[in-house]
């Protein structure tokens, strides 16, 4: 199960400069925990002891995980997730 | 599918109800006086709706603005004699709302609305967007609305929760180019104070490429001509759409035209390839 994860300017010191990686798993938290397998510490920056941190979003085929099942979220072949820190808009 | 055509209010955007709203909800709170300064943070249409209602009642504004919006932003705001202090491009609405509140903090006169927690926003479209809705398609099944300020989804969304709560609240949030999440660390993030995430069923990111084809198909096949915040909500809703139909049920989904292609003329958007239109906005605030 090998998902593409875009990765914001702000945690590409983790990923090497990468903007976008892939990780395995089946759901979104296992992509997390393989993604810190390979990129050590990006987990810490993306999830507290709540969960999500509160101005992280991630998202899987463009639909924001808090409105699907969060952490829990089934992950599929193929699937784009998007990490992007919260920001003002209007 | 339906359009709620929010260009036409007086100065051209859905901003005219919250700001009438918020201004005046102060009038009436005593915060704003006769002659008084008003000071906000904007990335336009807000800006835009304050300066035409500053000049009617006699007040002065000042505009804190991202560098990064069409010039048509600028000449609006001149137009209707407000002061603009512009804030860096990097960091987006997030840096103005920083230099803003910076700017407040150090002017105890001057009189910050402040679009993004003054309740009296989202209340404007729970007095009459959501009740306008629900009178003219009573039929309504989900609500589709950009997700900025939150101030259009919080107060449409808490009037439909009262009123009609198997409606879906779905919110359409535009992914902008990289510069505009130049944060120097994830603790500088923005959550509107106003924001309550239980009023909303989904929430969908939206890039510029997706906004601006359904900008021209909007303006192709129903000759409506709106800005690009428009068609990354119509993305969003043509995506509730055809879940919709794969699954074999009827939806009537009303969607928020938010403002009118006016403003964006100069950035090229709106003809040429969809990759030199795509990279005409790379870095702007296009929503």
């Amino acid at each position: 199960m090998s998902v593409e994860v875009r990765v914001p300017t702000i945690l590409r010191p983790l990923t090497g400069g990468e903007k976008v990686v892939t990780a395995n798993g089946e759901t979104l938290a296992a992509v997390v925990a393989d993604l810190d397998g390979t990129y050590p510490g990006i987990s810490d920056r993306l999830l507290d002891d709540s969960g999500l941190r509160r101005f992280v979003n991630i998202y899987v085929n463009d639909e924001d995980v808090r409105f699907l099942a969060g952490l829990q979220t089934l992950v599929a072949d193929q699937d784009a997730i998007t990490i992007l820190p919260a920001v003002a808009g209007g | 599918m339906w359009a709620k055509l929010e260009d036409r209010n007086p100065t051209g955007s859905i901003k005219d109800r919250a700001v009438r709203s918020m201004v005046e909800q102060a009038e009436r709170e005593g915060i704003l006086k006769p002659g008084a300064t008003l000071l906000e943070p904007t990335s336009g249409n807000t800006g835009i709706a304050l300066a035409m209602i500053s000049k009617l009642r006699g007040y002065q504004l000042i505009c804190v603005m991202p560098e990064n919006t069409s010039p048509e932003r600028t000449q609006l705001l001149t137009m209707w004699g407000a002061r603009i202090i512009y804030s860096s491009a990097v960091g987006g609405s997030n840096e103005a709302v920083r230099v803003a509140k910076v700017l407040a903090a150090e002017n105890p006169d001057w009189v910050m609305l402040y679009q993004y927690g003054n309740p009296a926003n989202a209340q404007a479209h729970y007095n009459t967007t959501g009740p306008e809705l629900l009178a003219d398609l009573p039929t309504l099944t989900h609500f589709v609305a950009g997700l900025g300020t939150t101030g259009t989804l919080m107060g449409v969304g808490r009037y439909l929760r009262e009123h009609r709560p198997e409606v879906k609240i779905v919110a359409a949030e535009p992914r902008y180019g990289e510069l505009v999440y130049g944060l120097r660390n994830l603790d500088e993030g923005f959550v509107p104070e106003i924001y309550d995430e239980s009023m909303l069923s989904s929430r969908f990111s939206v890039g510029a490429r997706d906004a601006i084809r359904r900008t021209r198909e909007l303006m192709d096949l129903e000759g409506i001509f709106a800005g690009f915040s428009t068609g990354a909500i119509l993305h969003a809703a043509l995506g509730i759409a055809e879940k919709a139909q794969r699954a074999g049920e009827s939806a009537d989904i009303a969607f928020i035209v938010c403002d009118g292609g006016w403003k964006y003329l100069s950035t090229g958007a709106y003809e040429g390839s969809l990759n030199d239109a795509e990279t005409a906005l790379e870095g702007q605030l296009w929503a």
